[in-house]
């Protein structure tokens, strides 16, 4: 490739002497390569920030926690008949926590909808109680100066409430609230913490910004006729998602004498399994953008083959004169790819230019819409570069090397003849 | 002389030209020997082949028949990268109408064939210079095709066939696009490259510059009808 380089300088001169001839189909074939580069940073990006906040958000529920509700019996099972409610009880959730080594935590969620009040103004809202470990591991997040719920908490009963931050927002104008009180059904309760803003792409019961969280032994002590609503779980690991939901029915089939494989006994929800759906859907997603963006720059790639061919009818007697002077079938292709390349990179230049112009641009926009929140912002990254660097430089060989290859196929007595 | 192994051998070379329907034989059983150090003049009326002996000559085609030996060489079979490779170390071509690149300087035309070579781009630049000295152009190096006279252009076009000393020079109608003045230059200056050594077929239209060389092979139809050997 020592000749290549040699020539390089003739290449340059010669792309010199090509872009005068024919300023504006190169101008106009440089545009449309940065058309392409364009459509496919941007749509790779767009799909990168989706596939980003898609993540986070199916992760706003929690990461790989599973819900169980109790239901009923389909079928009769030791002497007793099908139909029957299951309930869950508070040992429920430390037998399941202590009997099954795939489980990491389990909490206990009592729910229902009570007005919340704060002076004159009162909000219907889903007031739950759970345990410590609720919160981290259902992702809720203290803003600064707050805290969740703490074991002392549940064991003194007290009367302290975490707010999401939508119903603190509603309740009191103000998310800066810790300290202050609320009442729910005449008692007084002290707000703790007030939930960070998330967005969250999987839920039940609604989404927590709206939701008041207080210790399940007060309200247990509060509202004793009630019922659990759930119970959280997490496994261990991803893996073992299956093994203890498998534990789950056999301990509570066992306790409450059901068939373990009657599934509609309980309802599990295993949210692992979303996560990997969606982050497999927003791959996917991504990918498919990335074709149309390198179909898009394909076309442009046809754009500078077309040229090249042009150019190769054109030189047809200067590839002729370099064939007599010993030019081997490399040679004579080298300028032609080369070519074929600059202008690729050219137009590669401009397009990321551009895009990365308008993603900084994006960038500067404030998330406070839904939308934004929940599409993401289009992300540039490096594995992004590397890909769009890859397909143009794919593009630009495959556009120099067809057109080299008709060069070389010249025969250099016909071209040569003399007109 | 006969002694020696020709430098050229053509044994009942023909070329067939098909154009669609019709096939044009351009040539129809050539046989010729050249010898190191000889000066051959082709004549022939326009048509006769003349130019697609050349061609074969200078392994820019190949014969439909016959047999080519260049240096012992035989070159019927051999692929589009050896014939290349044989071109740059063997054959120096001339053309009427010069070929020079236009885009570049007359250093830079000259350099081509060592490029191709794989030579270094200070001895290229060293061989290139020196041969244009020697065709009296060392003050136009720079200078672009569209900035020489016809005769300078045919200068540096001599010197581009001689930079990689080949063995045959190989000339088509080298005067045909210059003024007299300019053409006797040039004839001189082959003249003096068969003095120093220099194989040269040559292929004119005009008497005056055949006879200068010292064998005259006159072709027709296709055939060789005539070669008459100068006494020296
Ligand atoms: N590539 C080609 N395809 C078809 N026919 C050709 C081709 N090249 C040459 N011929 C034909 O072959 C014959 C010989 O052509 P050639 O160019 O060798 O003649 P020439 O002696 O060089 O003529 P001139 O003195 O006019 O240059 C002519 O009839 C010509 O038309
Ligand atoms: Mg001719």
């Amino acid at each position: 490739m020592k000749t290549l380089l040699a020539e390089l300088r003739l290449v340059l001169r010669l792309f010199q002497a090509d872009v005068t001839h024919n300023r504006k189909r190169i101008a106009l074939t440089v545009i449309a390569i940065g058309w392409g580069t364009l459509s496919i940073v941007m749509l790779l990006s767009f799909g990168e920030g989706l596939r980003r906040s898609f993540y986070t958000n199916t992760r706003g529920m929690g990461v790989g926690i599973a819900v169980v509700w109790p239901g009923a019996t389909t079928r009769p099972w030791a002497g007793l008949p099908a139909g029957r409610n299951i309930q869950f009880t508070d040992e429920d959730a430390e037998l399941l926590a202590a009997r099954i080594p795939e489980i990491d935590g389990v909490s206990r969620e009592y729910a229902t909808r009570r007005g919340v009040t704060v002076g004159e103004k009162t909000i219907n809202a889903r007031v739950r109680g759970v345990d410590a470990r609720f919160g981290a591991m259902r992702n809720i997040t203290p803003q600064a100066g707050g805290r969740f719920l703490n074991e002392r908490d549940i064991e003194e009963k007290r009367r302290v409430v975490v707010l999401g931050d939508e119903l603190a927002q509603d309740l009191f104008g103000s998310q800066d609230v810790v300290g202050r009180t609320v009442q729910i059904q005449q008692s007084t309760f002290t707000v703790v913490g007030v939930a960070i803003p998330k967005t969250m792409m999987g839920m039940y019961s609604g989404p927590d910004k709206g939701q008041a969280t207080i210790p399940a032994t007060t309200y247990k002590s509060m509202w004793t006729d009630h019922k659990m609503s759930n119970l959280i779980y997490r496994p261990l690991t991803p893996e073992l998602g299956d093994q203890a939901k498998a534990q789950i029915y056999r301990i509570l089939g066992g306790r409450y004498r059901f068939d373990p494989d009657d599934l509609r006994a309980l309802g599990v929800w295993d949210t692992r399994r979303n996560q990997q759906i969606t982050d497999n859907i927003a791959l996917g997603i991504q990918m498919f953008l990335g074709l149309i963006g390198a179909l898009t720059l394909f076309v442009g790639g046809m754009g500078v083959a077309n040229i090249m061919y042009a150019v190769v009818q054109e030189r047809t007697r200067e590839i002729g004169l370099k064939m007599a002077l010993g030019a081997k079938a490399r040679q004579v292709m080298a300028p032609f790819v080369v070519e074929a390349l600059m202008m690729t990179a050219m137009g590669g230049l401009l397009g990321t230019f551009v895009s990365l112009t308008i993603i900084t641009g994006i960038g500067l926009i404030p998330v406070q819409d839904d939308a934004l929140a929940f599409l993401g912002k289009p992300t540039f990254s490096l594995p992004i570069a590397a890909a769009t660097a890859l397909i143009l430089g794919s593009v630009g060989a495959l556009a120099g090397f067809f057109p080299a290859r008709h060069a070389a196929a010249v025969q250099p007595a016909v071209s040569l003849r003399y007109e | 002389m006969t002694a020696e192994q020709p430098l050229i051998e053509l044994q009942g070379v023909r070329k067939v030209y098909s154009t669609g329907r019709l096939e044009v034989e351009a040539l129809r059983g050539i046989d010729l020997d050249v010898h190191r150090n000889e000066y051959v003049a082709i004549v022939g009326p326009s048509g006769s082949g003349k130019s697609t002996l050349m061609n074969i000559l200078g392994c820019l085609d190949t014969p439909s028949a016959g047999r080519y030996t260049l240096g012992g060489e035989t070159v019927g079979g051999l692929d589009r990268n050896r014939l290349a490779e044989i071109r740059n170390r063997h054959i120096g071509f001339v053309f009427q109408n010069f070929n020079l690149l236009p885009y570049a300087s007359a250093l830079e035309n000259v350099e081509l064939p060592l490029l191709f070579a794989g030579v270094s781009a200070r001895e290229r630049h060293e061989r290139a210079a020196a041969m244009l000295e020697r065709v009296d152009l060392a003050n136009r190096m720079d200078h672009k095709p569209t900035e020489l006279s016809g005769g300078q252009m045919q200068r540096v076009a001599i010197a581009r066939a001689l930079v990689n000393r080949p063995t045959i020079l190989l000339a088509d109608e080298p005067t045909g696009n210059l003024d007299s003045a300019s053409g006797k230059a040039i004839v001189s200056l082959f003249e003096e490259l068969h003095a120093a050594g220099q194989t040269i077929v040559l292929i004119t239209h005009d008497a005056g510059i055949a006879r200068l060389a010292n064998r005259v092979v006159r072709v027709q139809d296709g055939t060789i009808v005539e070669d008459v050997r100068a006494a020296a």
